[in-house]
C-alpha cells in the first residue's frame, strides 16, 4: 500500500487507541455510594481483658522454678478476643470477632468494620465484650442518630472510659 | 498448511495484518510493544518531573496545587497532568497487549520462562505506582483509593496496626504525603526500573527506543487528547463523608470495586491466585527447548561474531582455554541457549563448501540438527528435483509450515529459523543445481528467536558477517516472510517466483558447477 494511504488508517488507530484510553481513564462511573445511603464505621484499638488473671504463686510452686525465674507474681499474658456489633433500628448490621494478634494472643485488636445504611434518622445500638469471663456485653451504647447521604459516622471506644463516642 | 492455528493465535495475527495494512512491518506497534511502553514511561516521567515543581506535598495543599496545575496554567501543567495520566494509562494498553502477544504466540514457555516470569510483577509494580499516584491529587478519588489501599494493606498479617483508621479521624499528617510523594517519584520508579532490568536481562540488543514516527505519532494523538479532554479531579477530600459516585480510572484501580463485595482477604487471594497462575504459565505445559550449542574449539577461531549474534545473550567470548593460536574462544550457557541455530550461521566455519570429502564440522553447531545433516539434506532434496524451474525452500520451524510446498521440481527443508542459514548455503544450493533459492520464516520485524530474520536480511544484504558473496546469483534468490495464517499468499508468491526463475531459464552456471564438482 502506497505510504500517503497508509497516514489516513493511521490516524484511525490512534484515534481508537485513545478512544480506549479515555474511555476507560474515567468511564464507567463506578457507584460506591447511592444517594440515599450513609456509612457506618466502627474503628478504634482495644485490647481485650487477660483470659487469666494473675496469681500469686506458692513456695512449693516456686520451688519448682529455676532460680532465676522464681517471680513471686504469674501474669498469663493471652487476651481475651473482641466481639463488635451494630444494630440499627433493630437489626444486625455489624457482627465481627477480633481475635488477638501477637505470639501469645496478647496485643490489642484494631477495629475497623464498615456498613453502608440507609440515610435518615436511626435507632443505633452499639455493643462490645472484651472478656471470656462475661456473657453478652460488656460495654454498651444506644442512641438516635440521623444521618445524611454520603454522611460517613465513626462509631469510636475509649478504652480507659469505657464508653462508646461518635465522630 | 493453516490447519494448526489456534483461534486466539488466528485473532492476533488478523491484528497484526491489520497494522501492517495500516503502518507497514516496519512501524507496526505491535512490533514494538515493548519499546512503545517505554516511550509512555518517558512521557509519563518527564509530565511528572514538570507536576512535581508546582505539586505541594500536604494535605490542604495537595488538592489546591493540582487545582492550580490544571486550570491556572491548563496551557502547561493542565496539559502536563493529561499527557501525565494518558500516557500511564496507555502504557497498561501496551503492557497487557504485550502480554497477549507473547501468549497468543506461545512466546511465553522454555527459554522465555524468565522474561515472562518477570514480566508479571512488573505489571503489578506499574499499577502500584499508578494507585500512589492518585492518592497524591487528595480528592474524593484519592480519598476513596487511599481508604481503600489502606484496608487491603491492614488485612495482610504481618501489618500491625490500623492505617485505615487515620483517614476517619483527621489523623492524617503532611508526613504521609511526604511519604506517598517519595514512594510515588522515586521509590516506585526504581523498584521498577529494577524489574524491568531484570526482565530484559537475558535478551541481547534490546531495544528501548520506539521507531520514530510511532513516537511522534503517539506523543500527537496523547497531545490531542489532552486537549480535548483535560484530566481534571473529583471534589476535595472529605474526611467526614464517603465518595459516592466515582470516575474510576480501570487500568489501575478496577480492583477496588471488588472491595465492596468481598473481604479484603479475599481480594487478596484473588490477586495472588491470579498473579501465580500467570507466573507459572511458562510450566502449563513446560516447552521443551531442544539441546544447546555447542562449540567445537578444534574449528572455532574465537571471532566471537556467535555471541555478537545471538539474541539471547547465552554466548560469551573469553580467553583461549585450548593452547591454540587464536586468542580467544566462545562458551555457551545452556541455561540461556534457545537452540534458536543463529550462531551456526553465524560461524565462517558454517561454508558447506568445506570438507566436502568427509563430514562438516563447524565452530559452533548444533547437535540435534548439526550443518553437516543439513547440508546432506540439502544436496538429497535437491537431487530429487526434476525439470528447468527446480526451486529449493528454506523454511523456518517457527513459522509457516512448508512441506506442504514440496513437488517435482520444489524441494523444502526446514530450519529451526531463518537466521540458521549460512549465506553459504544458499550458493551451495544454487552450486547444486537449485535454479532458484525460495527463502520464508516469521514476518518482518517479528522473529520468533527475535532477530533471526533481521540477521539473515543484513547477511544478504553485505551488511552482516558472513555476508551472501557475490557469486550467489540474487536475480534467482528470493525471501517471503508469512506467518502460519498466510499459506495462500505463499503459494502464490512461490508460483510467481516459479514464473520468474522460468523466465530466466535453467541455471547453466549451476550445472557447470556441478559438473566440475563432479
Amino acid at each position: 500500500m502506497p505510504a500517503f494511504l497508509r497516514y489516513p488508517l493511521q490516524a484511525v488507530n490512534y484515534g481508537v487507541f485513545m478512544l480506549l484510553v479515555w474511555y476507560l481513564s474515567a468511564a464507567p462511573a463506578y457507584t460506591h455510594l447511592t444517594p440515599d445511603q450513609a456509612v457506618i464505621t466502627m474503628a478504634f484499638s482495644h485490647a481485650g481483658v487477660r483470659i487469666e488473671e494473675c496469681h500469686t504463686l506458692s513456695q512449693e510452686e516456686l520451688a519448682r522454678l529455676p532460680p532465676n525465674m522464681r517471680a513471686p507474681v504469674d501474669c498469663p499474658r493471652e487476651r481475651s478476643p473482641v466481639t463488635v456489633d451494630l444494630l440499627l433500628d433493630g437489626k444486625p448490621i455489624i457482627e465481627k470477632v477480633f481475635h488477638p494478634p501477637g505470639l501469645y494472643n496478647d496485643l490489642g485488636i484494631d477495629v475497623y468494620v464498615s456498613a453502608k445504611v440507609p440515610a435518615g434518622e436511626h435507632k443505633l445500638t452499639v455493643g462490645m465484650n472484651d472478656s471470656v469471663h462475661v456473657q453478652g456485653h460488656t460495654h454498651s451504647d444506644e442512641r438516635t442518630v440521623s444521618l445524611k447521604p454520603a454522611q460517613l459516622l465513626v462509631v469510636n471506644f475509649d478504652s480507659e472510659t469505657g464508653k462508646f463516642f461518635y465522630q | 498448511m493453516n490447519a494448526r492455528v489456534n483461534p486466539i493465535k488466528r485473532s492476533y495475527l488478523l491484528l497484526e495484518d491489520w497494522f501492517n495494512l495500516s503502518f507497514g512491518p516496519v512501524w507496526n506497534p505491535l512490533y514494538h510493544l515493548g519499546t512503545l511502553t517505554f516511550f509512555f514511561f518517558w512521557v509519563v516521567l518527564v509530565s511528572g518531573l514538570y507536576l512535581f515543581i508546582f505539586f505541594d506535598t500536604s494535605i490542604v495543599g495537595a488538592y489546591t496545587s493540582v487545582e492550580a496545575i490544571t486550570h491556572k496554567q491548563w496551557y502547561a501543567g493542565g496539559i502536563m497532568r493529561s499527557l501525565h495520566r494518558y500516557a500511564s494509562d496507555a502504557a497498561v494498553v501496551t503492557i497487557l497487549l504485550h502480554m497477549f502477544r507473547e501468549f497468543a504466540l506461545g512466546r511465553y514457555h522454555g527459554f522465555r520462562w524468565w522474561s515472562w516470569v518477570t514480566g508479571v510483577p512488573a505489571l503489578w509494580f506499574v499499577i502500584t505506582l499508578g494507585i500512589t499516584g492518585y492518592w497524591l491529587v487528595w480528592d474524593e478519588l484519592g480519598l476513596y483509593v487511599a481508604t481503600l489501599s489502606s484496608q487491603l494493606m491492614d488485612s495482610l498479617p504481618v501489618v500491625t496496626g490500623s492505617m485505615a483508621r487515620d483517614f476517619l479521624t483527621g489523623q492524617l499528617t503532611d508526613r504521609l504525603f511526604t511519604l506517598m510523594g517519595f514512594l510515588h517519584l522515586l521509590g516506585q520508579p526504581i523498584l521498577l526500573a529494577v524489574v524491568i532490568w531484570l526482565h530484559v536481562k537475558r535478551l541481547s540488543h534490546v531495544e528501548i527506543s520506539a521507531p520514530r514516527g510511532l513516537a511522534v505519532g503517539s506523543l500527537l494523538a496523547l497531545l490531542v487528547l489532552s486537549l480535548l479532554v483535560p484530566a481534571t479531579s473529583h471534589a476535595p477530600a472529605d474526611l467526614s463523608r464517603v465518595p459516592a459516585v466515582l470516575k474510576l480510572d480501570w487500568f489501575y484501580l478496577n480492583v477496588y470495586p471488588l472491595l465492596d463485595k468481598w473481604p479484603a482477604d479475599q481480594v487478596w487471594l484473588l490477586t495472588t491466585s491470579v498473579t501465580l497462575l500467570l507466573m507459572i504459565m511458562p510450566w502449563l505445559p513446560p516447552r521443551k527447548t531442544g539441546p544447546a550449542a555447542e562449540v567445537h574449539l578444534d574449528q572455532c577461531n574465537g571471532c566471537g561474531q556467535c555471541a555478537e549474534d545471538c539474541p539471547f545473550d547465552a554466548i560469551t567470548v573469553q580467553a583461549r582455554s585450548d593452547g591454540a593460536r587464536w586468542k580467544n574462544e566462545v562458551v555457551v550457557n545452556p541455561a540461556q541457549c534457545a537452540a534458536c541455530g543463529i550462531c551456526v550461521a553465524s560461524c565462517h566455519s558454517s561454508n558447506p563448501f568445506r570438507q566436502a570429502a568427509s563430514t562438516l564440522e563447524t565452530g559452533i553447531d548444533m547437535p540435534q540438527f548439526a550443518i553437516d545433516e543439513i547440508r546432506t539434506q540439502t544436496e538429497s532434496a535437491l537431487a530429487e528435483l526434476k525439470g528447468d524451474t527446480r526451486i529449493m525452500v528454506f523454511g523456518c520451524d517457527n513459522a509457516i509450515d512448508v512441506t506442504g510446498l514440496q513437488s517435482d521440481n520444489v524441494a523444502v527443508l526446514s530450519l529451526f529459523c531463518t537466521g540458521m542459514i549460512p549465506p553459504t548455503l544458499v550458493e551451495y544450493a544454487q552450486a547444486k543445481g537449485a535454479d532458484g533459492v525460495f527463502i520464508t520464516g516469521c514476518r518482518s520485524g517479528d522473529c520468533f528467536f527475535r532477530l533471526g530474520n533481521t540477521w539473515m536480511e543484513q547477511r544478504f544484504e553485505g551488511r552482516r558477517k558472513p555476508v551472501l558473496r557475490t557469486r550467489a546469483r540474487r536475480e534467482r534468490i528470493t525471501i517471503f516472510r508469512a506467518a502460519e495464517t498466510d499459506g495462500a499468499k505463499l503459494r502464490r508468491h512461490l508460483d510467481d517466483f516459479q514464473h520468474h526463475i522460468a523466465t530466466l531459464g535453467h541455471d547453466v552456471t549451476a550445472t557447470i558447477a556441478a559438473q566440475q564438482q563432479e
